[in-house]
């Protein structure tokens, strides 16, 4: 009895898992990773990055516009909405949105950190593996020992 | 001196843990009473030993004392005081001896109670022994909290300002508090498989402190999400980050394990399940306490991560719950569960309950834990809100669909007709609150209006069982009076649960659905359309605080006849230590509504004067999200301080002892 009524509920959070999975994955890529994966337009995904300093212009509709750089390539990214609260010009971040069909990346939403020591560990990772890291976000040295917080 | 007097304790209560785990292991192997109240003894020694050192580590940051490391990285001379106090617990140190105070905590009121059969009691009180082993040995050799620094600061950096809010302070003591009671159920489960009987004695005693865990753990859920609502100013409540599924993880586990102790307490059936449960719940809790700290998954909510830790953590996750799970998969087989159910009958609807919940719990964890299977492939990415409604809001509609006609069903057989004829008030009423919804709102959306109706079935199917419980309308108002004092308070706890379910149900059902939200750059007096609202900005002042400065915004809403609604005052803060900046939501609450106004920074206007852009969301019934789970955590509560659970089985023999003549 408890097999009978068990087995079409778990086929159906299964087949649902399966089906939402499907749709709901966003892949983390850095501008290079994205121009060499030929991410289609519309596609949803993560960009991460450190955001060029200079280019960030926040236009008087409310429109932001910066660019987000890895060593090897860059894209420019639009972004209508309040910046969080520790988006920097030279600092890490990662937005979450899809390219348009003319290579601009449009942004839903800008990772927001609590905390200036964080750094998203995917950016983390990419950013190491092209040489760019330069540990920024460390904790000062006088709590070193304690490791970073 | 404090600091090194609490690292003293600390290294007693690691001693004193590890001998409440031996002399209780050996009071039980060798039988002798002697030895297990040793162990009992130890048990409560090492919450003390615990509690000296949370006290020391708390008079560090009240006095500012920054030669303790913990205390210059998160402290600050001109934090209030409420905030100094809450930053013992607001980094990855602090939070680890919250977490070892609470499960000290549990041990010492497990050594306390009374009623467990002498032999199971300590057996737990030896687990629980060897859980604050793994815990405490963590802290005193991986993450001292009382570290001394050898040239200290003359001024802490203070704790993150986002974290300086009354709500958070409070969110973490009843997060742990929630979490860690899971961890006396682990310890009553493992006892229980060594003993190889899991029987309906057994879940009595689970009960209690699966409800208090459960009741915990709901308020702590509710305060994080509440504070993520007003303070991080996205107008949202819930993100499926994997920080805020780590907590919700536990809490479906926790749900499922009170619903099946029932199960096992009435009918001695599902005994291996219940165990089962008892081991996930805190399995769970471990793990989300591992996600948080390690930094494993991306999280918008960053934490205090050193990968270094995590994999320490993983480790004593790996211990606990191995040794539990084998130890499970060795006993379970010899268990005993001979009950045979009825397809109608109350078991049964709690099994369906159960299965459900399970499902969703598992659903959770696979995209909580998706981006690690991901990685695994060399790719990197996450799984979005999207799969997480889908799947959470199918199953849990199903379990919603049920859920009313369950306590109307006979444990046994129950009869599923005369449950139905009962709720037809019920039905009516849910069929006319998703007509009224669908009508009256505009854009009409279907599907959300039907999720609203399940909320409302929920809801007053928990009214019509009270109603019925009582004969209101049918009994006369006498009577009705005297059951309505006669009624366990178990059974008025196990209604408003489920009434806060329907609550909360529909508050989260009509709040994802008509959410408005607006955006635009203003100057001053210029205004932005919400809704029903209208707002205008009329100015930005300076506004210092005691240790930021603001920017506050006064903006006055009025609605479609112009009538004045309220004014309000978002801000935006930046802090003079580390020079970050927060925004303070306003929100004006109208009936169950929340009116909820960002203030965003300044920009130059094209003509050369300032603007600023303005965010705000019109969240409707917003309340409800808030007032469900307060009505869940009560009815946890109620349940709690019924008499039938707080007489433990042990001890109801006693007048049948005294009875028994004297040889």
């Amino acid at each position: 009895m408890v097999v009978a009524t068990a087995t079409p509920i778990l086929a159906l959070a299964a087949g649902l898992a399966l089906w939402g999975l499907r749709g709901s994955i966003s892949y983390f890529y850095t501008p290079a990773q994205a121009m060499k994966a030929h991410v289609s337009p519309g596609r949803a995904i993560q960009l991460g990055g450190l955001v060029r300093v200079g280019s960030v212009t926040k236009r008087a509709d409310g429109e932001v516009d910066f660019v987000i750089a890895d060593r090897l390539a860059s894209s420019p990214v639009s972004y209508r909405g309040d910046l969080p609260d520790l988006f920097r010009e030279g600092q890490g971040v990662v937005a979450i949105g899809a390219y348009d069909r003319d290579g601009r990346f449009v942004a839903s939403n800008i990772l927001a950190k609590h905390d200036e020591r964080y750094m998203p560990r995917e950016l983390t990772k990419a950013l190491k593996s092209q040489g760019e890291w330069r540990g920024g976000g460390a904790a000062p040295s006088y709590d070193r020992k304690a490791g970073p917080l | 001196m404090t600091a090194e007097l609490g690292q003293f304790a600390l290294v007693l209560a690691l001693c004193l843990s590890l001998a409440q785990a031996a002399l209780s292991f050996a009071g039980r192997a060798r039988n002798d009473r002697g030895l297990a109240g040793a162990g009992q003894g130890a048990a409560l020694a090492a919450f003390l030993a615990v509690a000296i050192a949370f006290g020391c580590l708390i008079h560090a940051f009240m006095t500012s004392d920054f030669s303790v490391s913990n205390v210059a990285a998160n402290s600050h001379t001109e934090k209030p005081l409420i905030y100094k106090i809450a930053g013992a617990w607001g980094s990855h140190e602090g939070s680890i001896l919250l977490w070892c105070f609470i499960l000290t905590a549990y041990g010492a009121l497990l050594a306390c109670s009374r009623g467990l059969p002498s032999g199971l009691k300590a057996l737990t009180v030896a687990v629980q022994g060897s859980l604050g082993t793994l815990f405490i040995g963590y802290m005193v050799f991986a993450s001292d909290p009382l570290l001394r620094l050898a040239n200290p600061p003359v001024e802490g950096r203070s704790l993150n300002p986002l974290l300086q809010d009354p709500a958070l302070a409070a969110h973490p003591p009843f997060l742990y508090a929630g979490y860690v009671g899971f961890s006396v159920v682990f310890s009553l489960a493992v006892a229980a498989l060594i003993e190889g009987r899991v029987d309906s004695a057994w879940a009595r005693w689970v009960r209690p402190w699966t409800l208090a865990a459960w009741s915990l753990l709901t308020v702590g859920i509710t305060l994080g999400a509440f504070w993520a609502y007003y303070e991080l100013g996205w107008g949202g409540w819930w993100f499926w980050d994997p920080v805020e599924n780590a907590s919700l993880m536990p809490w479906l586990a926790g749900t499922a394990l009170l619903h099946s102790a029932v199960v096992t307490e009435k009918r001695g059936a599902l005994a291996a399940w219940t165990a089962f449960l008892g081991l996930c719940a805190f399995t769970l809790s471990m793990l989300g306490a591992f996600l948080v700290r390690s930094g494993v998954l991306t999280s918008v909510h960053a934490f205090a991560i050193d990968e270094k830790r995590g994999v320490l953590l993983l480790c004593i996750l790996a211990l606990a719950a191995g040794g539990g799970f084998g130890l499970f998969a060795w006993r379970a087989p010899r268990l005993k569960d001979q009950s045979v159910f009825a397809p109608v009958s109350r078991e049964s609807a709690l099994v369906v309950n159960n299965i459900i919940l399970s499902a969703v719990t598992t659903t959770v964890l696979t995209g909580t834990l998706w981006p690690l299977v991901l990685l695994a492939f060399g790719k990197q990415g996450g799984v979005g809100a999207p799969y997480f409604n889908l799947v959470v809001g199918v199953l849990m509609t199903l379990a919603f669909l049920i859920l009313p006609v369950a306590p109307f069903l006979a444990w046994k057989r129950g009869d599923a007709l005369g449950a139905l004829r009962r709720l037809s008030f019920a039905a009516a009423a849910a069929f006319g609150v998703g007509l009224l919804v669908l009508l009256l709102t505009s854009p009409r959306k279907g599907l959300a209006a039907l999720s609203v109706a399940v909320g409302a079935w929920l809801a007053a199917g928990a009214v019509t069982e009270m109603l019925v419980r009582v004969r209101a309308f049918q009994a006369p108002w006498p009577e009705v009076g005297r059951r309505l004092s006669g009624l366990p308070r178990g059974t008025w706890g196990m209604s408003l649960a489920h009434l806060g379910l329907g609550v909360f149900a529909m508050g989260a059902a009509f709040e994802t659905a008509w959410r408005v939200e607006s955006a635009e750059v203003l100057t001053a007096g210029g205004g932005l359309s919400l809704g029903a609202y209208h707002l205008t900005l009329d100015g930005v002042s300076e506004a210092p605080g005691p240790n930021y400065d603001a920017e506050r915004g006064v903006i006055s809403v009025v609605d479609r006849s112009g009538h004045p609604v309220c004014t309000a005052r978002p801000e935006r803060r930046t802090y003079d230590t580390g020079g970050q900046t927060t925004t303070q939501v306003a929100i004006c609450p109208k009936a169950l509504d929340d009116i909820y106004i960002v203030l965003g920074e300044r920009r130059i206007a094209p003509g050369g004067g300032s603007s600023w852009l303005v965010r705000a969301y019109w969240n409707r019934w917003a309340h409800l999200l808030l007032l469900g789970p307060l009505l869940m955590a009560i009815g946890g509560a109620l349940s709690l301080s019924d008499r039938r659970l707080r007489l433990a089985p042990g001890r109801r023999r006693t007048p049948a002892a005294v009875l028994a003549p004297a040889e």
